[in-house]
């Protein structure tokens, strides 16, 4: 099967903003749907901090049509699945099915989209979920490190410096009207994709999502831009210290590229060279193989909308908490001051544009790829131009890509673990 | 040589197993070489010492010094990957299919050249030290370590695969090497390719490979049988945290005894359908008895439910997470409830279609991937054949509801279990 692109991607955009995509793949009797709406914690106040992914999972409790039983017995007789999760910039959701129930999943998903009743019982025992799950992170080193070194990394009053999925004082102050005043301001057809992968006519697929969402109306906030990132000038770090533990948890990073910088596929081949690559990449060879620090020590760039981050992660012993950031920042000053060699660059490239074909084997893999095309303008021919993209990446262009973005003295670093590291 | 079903399965003259099948709706191949060893053929003072072995794996041949195969594999695009369980170590890369007798070439090799570099083994041991002091920060590891000790006094399914931390401290590298020499030969390994190739090149090439691999070895017989359980056992574990968790688990039948099929549709109503992976992967369980039981009731924050098919008779196993402001005591007298009305009131007909309908969407999930497939055959060589994979719908259709009681009666029984509870202690 050829690389998706024009010839086989349908594109439609619906008269009240939804754009539809398709793909046929008719290896297997099953269907995915992906896709997002532009509404997220972007949209909440600090204050409110969880409140957009309290919404988004608040809307397959019931419906107008439907009660929470009715919704999941309906799913899971056919086994089927239907979510939706709500994220920083954008709300998404996701189906899977036979395609036999298509009808039946899409008719669920724009019921818990379109006409969410927010019953009172069942936000009280979603958030009884959500408090449960807040507790587990207070003595979960690697999201407690995680959530120290977003809270270091970006401005206070910034999206990215708050927890996504809030904290116990603002998620237990979050009333059923705050949810369903959140749904109605913001929640409508306006910038909403919705992408289709599976063993169903391009043409079926585009007549159901627009059967499901066609005639929808509904709302969407005005965005103002998101306070500036600065560069980061100095050591900022943090230590959090959970009793009882074994091992230290360890995210070291940056504010890094938006999707739509010009330097953002630069960044993806100096990441690989740094933390991916084969197992791990550098740090994997010097903080794992070569000291046996750690079990894993890895990187990656997050991308997105906005300046998502470029960390590096490690889980390491107590004691070996220095030496591992030692080391870190060690192989973070090699990839900044020293160009990588031929050798290493092409390795890198073929690896990147060599395993394509496995990131598109499956329905949700081709579904994510339309998504990311759609989302940041990639064009519909992104993926047949991928290897073009990666193959003419330069030496240089790795290294002021690492100068830009990386510093080996100065950084934000998130610590959990025992006391006393 | 055997073709059902667009499998192809054979045996080479040095005894290794192999299994190829084509799937062209990608162009992409999966190659995995199975080895008949894991934490099932451990004792103390050798915990983990299968899972030491796979790290190993990865840790050069003069062929392949350390580091190469993995990059080699990642110039052509391909994952690469070693797992170890209780009953099996496996290797796997999936790769473009153009390039998949590289993972051919690096798995012939490395069956019987691998080196255990005595200072590579060094570095491996504090690497695997960390492995599991991660593990043990996650209260359920330290939990379901300690229920499954309780569980198996005797067989060593009670040991987790990573090994007690008093072995990974004084293992040696000698010992980590005869082990490789004892269980990595043709006549204990089974390949399996899974992919957009050719049937008969692939047997070429395999035979190509591994055809002059000819140290056939005298494999340990695994003598360990856990008695019969007689009465409940009970563990706690108490920990800084604030989260409570419970855990129970069960005496079951292997995957080959008719009853483990009435236990897979016991455990569809009771928890939902579990997924086709060993990774879970599984559906969203609220409509199942035991999520309306507790997490809508608000007792328990999750409940999950899981039966891995095994060589011997291991457990099923039942989790809940407790909702701040519960107790464990009322969670499991909740669960212990829907337990008994599951024996008084019988699952339904309804409840076994949905099932079946379940884990007919699941395989058309699961063969979307070249790499899903091959390890669910891999996976059911090791403890029946690839039949079973192939038959799994026929032999759950087959359940009653009549069997799936009986299944109820007899092993969810409290004398057939093991408690578990989590206390946290405010740190």
């Amino acid at each position: 099967m050829a690389i998706p692109g024009p010839e086989d991607i349908v594109r439609h955009e619906l008269s009240n903003g939804i754009t539809v995509l398709a793909r046929e793949n008719h290896s297997s009797p099953s269907v995915v749907i992906g896709g997002y709406l532009p509404v997220g914690a972007y949209d909440e106040q600090p204050q409110q901090a969880g409140l957009a992914v309290f919404t988004a999972s608040a809307l397959m409790r019931g419906t107008t049509n439907r009660t929470f039983e009715q919704i999941y017995e309906e799913l899971e007789s056919v086994g089927a699945s239907a979510g939706v999760s709500g994220g920083t910039h954008t709300t998404g959701f996701g189906t899977r099915s036979l395609v036999e129930d298509l009808p039946l999943v899409l008719d669920i998903l724009a019921d818990a989209l379109r006409h969410p009743s927010f019953p009172h019982d069942g936000v009280e025992k979603l958030r009884g979920e959500i408090l449960t799950s807040l507790e587990e992170r207070a003595h979960d080193t690697r999201r407690m490190a995680s959530l120290t070194f977003y809270e270091l990394a970006y401005p206070e009053g910034h999206p990215y410096a708050r927890s996504l999925s809030g904290y116990a004082e603002t998620v237990s102050e979050l009333t059923r009207d705050a949810l369903a005043g959140f749904y109605a301001g913001g929640y409508g057809p306006q910038g909403m994709v919705v992408v289709v992968v599976g063993a169903v006519e391009t043409a079926v697929a585009l007549a159901q999502v627009e059967a499901a969402f066609g005639d929808w109306e509904g709302n969407s906030y005005e965005r103002v831009s998101l306070p500036e990132v600065p560069r980061i000038t100095e050591v900022r770090e943090r230590a959090v210290s959970i009793p009882g533990k074994t091992q230290s948890d360890i995210v070291l990073g940056y504010p890094g590229p938006a999707r739509c910088e010009p330097d953002f596929m630069d960044a993806v081949v100096c990441n690989t060279i740094l933390g991916v690559f084969g197992m791990m990449g550098r740090l994997g060879d010097n903080v794992r193989d070569k000291q046996g620090l750690a079990y894993y020590s890895f990187s990656r760039v997050a991308g997105g909308p906005g300046p998502g981050p470029w960390q590096v992660i490690a889980g390491v012993n107590p004691a070996n908490v220095d030496p591992a950031i030692t080391s870190i920042r060690e192989e973070i000053r090699r990839i900044c001051e020293t160009p990588v060699s031929e050798r290493e660059l092409a390795d890198n490239k073929a690896f990147i544009t060599g395993s394509l074909p496995l990131r598109l084997e499956t329905n949700q893999g081709v579904a994510r790829s339309i998504l990311d095309m759609e989302r940041y303008s990639l064009g519909l021919d992104y993926l047949q131009r991928y290897a073009d993209l990666i193959g003419s990446i330069t030496i240089e262009q790795v290294q002021a890509v690492a100068q830009r973005w990386l510093h080996p003295d100065a950084y934000a670093l998130g610590i959990a673990g025992p006391a006393a590291t | 040589m055997k073709e059902t079903n667009g499998f192809i399965k054979t045996r080479m003259s040095n005894g290794m197993s192999v299994l190829v099948k084509e799937a062209h709706a990608a162009p992409v191949a999966s190659f995995w070489v199975w080895y008949r060893v894991g934490s099932r053929n451990e004792y103390t003072g050798i915990t983990g010492i299968s899972h030491w072995v796979e790290h190993m794996l990865f840790k050069g041949t003069p062929t392949f010094p350390k580091g190469a195969a993995e990059k080699a594999i990642a110039r052509e695009g391909g994952t690469f990957n070693g797992m170890t369980w209780h009953d099996f170590t496996t290797y796997l890369a999936t790769l473009p299919a153009a390039r998949i007798e590289l993972a051919l070439r690096i798995e012939a090799d490395r069956m019987v050249n691998a080196l255990f570099d005595s200072d590579e083994v060094a570095t491996e041991r504090t690497v695997i030290m960390s492995e599991r002091q991660g593990a043990e920060n996650d209260p359920e590891f330290l939990l379901n370590e300690e229920v499954m000790a309780a569980a198996f006094r005797v067989h060593p399914y009670g040991n987790d695969t990573v090994g007690h931390m008093c072995d990974l401290e004084t293992m040696t590298r000698d010992q980590l090497y005869a082990h490789y020499r004892t269980y990595y030969a043709p006549n204990n390994a089974l390949a399996i390719a899974v992919g957009d190739f050719e049937a008969e090149e692939m047997l070429r090439l395999i035979d190509q490979h591994f055809g002059g691999i000819t140290d056939d070895t005298d494999i340990p017989p695994m003598t360990a049988t856990e008695p019969p359980q007689k009465g409940e056992r009970r563990v706690t574990v108490e920990e800084e945290g604030n989260v409570a968790y419970l855990q129970m688990v069960f005496r079951m039948p292997t995957a080959k005894e008719p009853d483990f099929f009435a236990l897979t549709a016991l455990d569809a109503a009771l928890t939902g359908a579990s997924g086709l992976t060993f990774f879970g992967g599984g559906l969203t369980n609220k409509s199942s008895r035991l999520y309306k039981a507790l997490v809508d009731t608000e007792l328990a924050a999750g409940i999950s439910g899981t039966s891995i098919p095994t060589v011997d008779p291991y457990v099923y196993d039942l989790s809940a997470t407790v909702r701040a402001g519960h107790t464990l005591a009322e969670v499991e007298a909740a669960l212990e409830r829907e337990l008994a009305r599951v024996v008084d009131e019988p699952v339904t007909q309804e409840e076994l279609t949905k099932a079946i309908k379940q884990a007919k969407a699941q395989f058309a999930y699961s063969s979307e991937s070249v790499t899903g497939q091959a390890l669910w055959i891999g996976f059911s060589e090791i403890f029946a054949d690839h039949t079973w994979y192939e038959n799994y719908i026929t032999n759950l259709s087959a359940v009653t509801v009549e069997d799936v009681q009986r299944a109820a009666r007899t092993y969810l029984k409290p004398s057939n279990r093991t408690v578990g509870w989590y206390v946290p202690k405010e740190g």
